[in-house]
């Protein structure tokens, strides 16, 4: 490798670190992305003299890079903003893909008896690439409604994913000893695959976030096992820089939902059964419901008014119409706050991101913390589509998947209006009790829909 | 071991140490756009799948290639335009954050 390429990749590992510190604060964080694409295109650049062209190559990665681009940039411009964590997802489950097959590319060139310092990278690679690859499609089915968002459990699920990875290393330590036998590699990359699906499917969808960060991650360490096959550094560099900023966010992730990391991956089993029966009982309860002249009365007479928006908010796009029933209330002299629960929505940031659109000031977006005492002084907690953050199991519910998470308080307000599609549960597929309590109306419907009427009954009364 | 393999495992171990230090400090509303935008870069591997595509020679290793590159470059593309994406919609509360204490002088 000449002077000047490596020189052009340690150019490219300085702005992927660059654009890491940038993306971490808010005021840099855009460009910290045209950063860190800048990085991309100088070691795109300096790999071009490297290469040598058969016939068929140049062919080749004309198509790839062609199908690629407009799959990428396509899917990730019309992808709608509530359904962006399942893109990333799937991005990330191809650059796993592609690591496993470059590692199984670059394994079969060797021939019969390849180096130790060769064969343990690529098997590596070719392992966690697979795992991500296949998790991450699970997640992005999870996320996209394909499949039930519940956690799907078996007895003896442990022992049936400890066997696989035991399988797995077993015919890791084949392929490195013996190299010459293709099967080996079809029957590693097909176990590693379904370790990978295994993996996920326990884990419930409203925790997909986190395991797409940890996969993020994985796919990061497959890439720079791969960079040590190819001795290549950008790829080492990059791919240990993701693995390694990427555990850590993933820790941080789950720290926000208040959870150990091995709770969110492993906190299906066991407990939660227990947990989950003890709330079955709520099937056969009954809940208020009440007409929106009702509920515009008791808003329009109210002192103190708190939103909790919710998935439900955004996938109606009803940040606008909350915005007009907001104003409305103030012209009334309502006080109106907006309380943020720090995984409101399918991202953390949705619900800021989605209110500051419709313009909604930014000193009445209240984050938990500063909201949570407010509740008891509210005379309504108006819930637009939120579930999950204001589930009281999370407190009182030990065995409940969520237990542990922060929520906010809005059981504690003196009305509760809960705006709902259905009685379908949340996304973490547990009911929630706050439906049942004594305190609590439910007003059914699309969101947007169910706050113009609001809107205009506040006004009638 | 190779001095190739020593340097190697010596860039690995630094690599680590940094991506843990440069993000320690991320608010929360960044977690999604920080774990989109490093997705972004482990797309690096279209720099490996480059390598081997442009090499190849057998009906295997063509489509091996073919397959790696068009991921590759999926997950650079889609990668990048959707943190942009994210990142967009900051823009505003960027703004709304300086109005502020103009609004409270009026």
């Amino acid at each position: 490798m000449s002077v000047a390429i490596t020189l052009a990749y340690l150019l490219a590992a300085a702005l992927f670190i660059l654009g890491l510190k940038q993306l971490s604060s808010p005021k840099g964080a855009r460009n910290g992305n045209f950063t860190a694409a800048l990085g991309m295109v100088v070691a795109l650049g300096a790999t071009l003299p490297l290469l040598h062209f058969t016939r068929a190559g140049l062919t080749v990665i004309a198509i790839g890079v062609g199908v690629g681009t407009v799959v990428g940039a396509f899917g990730a411009r019309m992808v709608r903003m509530t359904a962006i964590p399942q893109m990333v997802a799937l991005f990330n489950g191809v650059g796993g893909g592609a690591a496993a097959l470059v590692a199984v590319a670059e394994l079969l060139k060797f021939g019969v008896h390849p180096q130790f310092a060769e064969a343990f990278p690529s098997v590596l690679s070719i392992v966690i690439g697979s795992v991500s690859f296949a998790g991450s499609m699970v997640a992005f089915a999870k996320l996209q409604e394909l499949m039930t968002g519940t956690p799907i459990t078996y007895p003896g699920q442990q022992i049936v994913n400890l066997l696989l990875a035991a399988a797995i290393a077993g015919f890791a330590i084949a392929v490195v000893a013996l190299a010459s036998i293709p099967f080996s590699f079809l029957s590693l990359m097909v176990l590693a695959l379904i370790l990978g699906v295994a993996f996920v499917l326990p884990i419930g969808g409203a925790d997909m976030p986190v395991v797409i960060s940890l996969l993020n991650a994985c796919t990061g360490l497959a890439v720079a096992a791969t960079g040590f096959t190819l001795n290549n550094f950008a790829l080492i560099v990059a791919g240990t820089l993701v693995g390694a900023s990427g555990s850590l966010l993933t820790k941080l992730m789950s720290d926000a939902m208040g959870r150990s990391l091995a709770n969110v991956l492993f906190g299906a089993f066991g407990q939660v059964h227990a947990g989950a029966t003890g709330t079955a009982g709520a099937q056969g309860r009954s809940v208020r419901s009440a007409s929106a002249e009702d509920l515009g009365t008791l808003l329009a007479y109210s002192q103190r008014v708190i939103i909790v928006p919710g998935y439900g908010l955004a996938v109606a796009q009803a940040q606008h119409a909350a915005r007009e029933l907001a104003d409305v209330l103030e012209r009334r002299g309502v006080d109106v706050e907006y309380a943020i629960h720090p995984v409101a929505g399918r991202m953390p940031g949705h619900m800021n991101v989605l209110l500051a659109e419709a313009n909604v000031p930014y000193e009445q977006l209240k984050e938990m913390d500063q909201v949570n005492d407010d509740f008891k002084n509210a005379d309504v907690a108006l819930i637009i589509g939120a579930n999950d953050v204001v589930n009281p199991a999370a407190r009182s519910t030990p065995g409940s998947p969520i237990y542990g998470m922060p929520i906010l308080n809005a059981d504690q307000a003196k009305n509760i209006i809960f705006m709902k599609r259905s009685m379908r549960p949340g996304f973490a597929g547990i009911d929630n009790d706050l439906m049942f309590g004594p305190k609590t109306v439910m007003f059914f419907g699309d969101a947007k829909d169910s706050l113009t009427k609001l809107v205009a009954a506040v006004k009638a009364a | 071991m190779t001095n190739e393999v020593l340097n190697e495992l010596t860039i690995f171990v630094l690599a680590v140490f940094v991506g843990f230090e440069v993000i320690s400090k991320v608010p929360t509303i960044l977690h999604t756009p920080l774990m989109s935008g490093t997705n972004a870069i482990h797309g690096i591997i279209l720099v490996g799948a480059i390598l081997i595509a442009a090499g190849a020679d057998s009906p295997v290793t063509i489509v091996l290639g073919l397959v790696a590159v068009t991921l590759a470059t999926t997950n650079v593309v889609g990668g990048f335009v959707v943190t942009d994406r994210m990142l967009e919609m900051f823009k505003g509360r960027q703004r709304a954050k300086p109005a502020r204490p103009e609004a409270v002088k009026k």
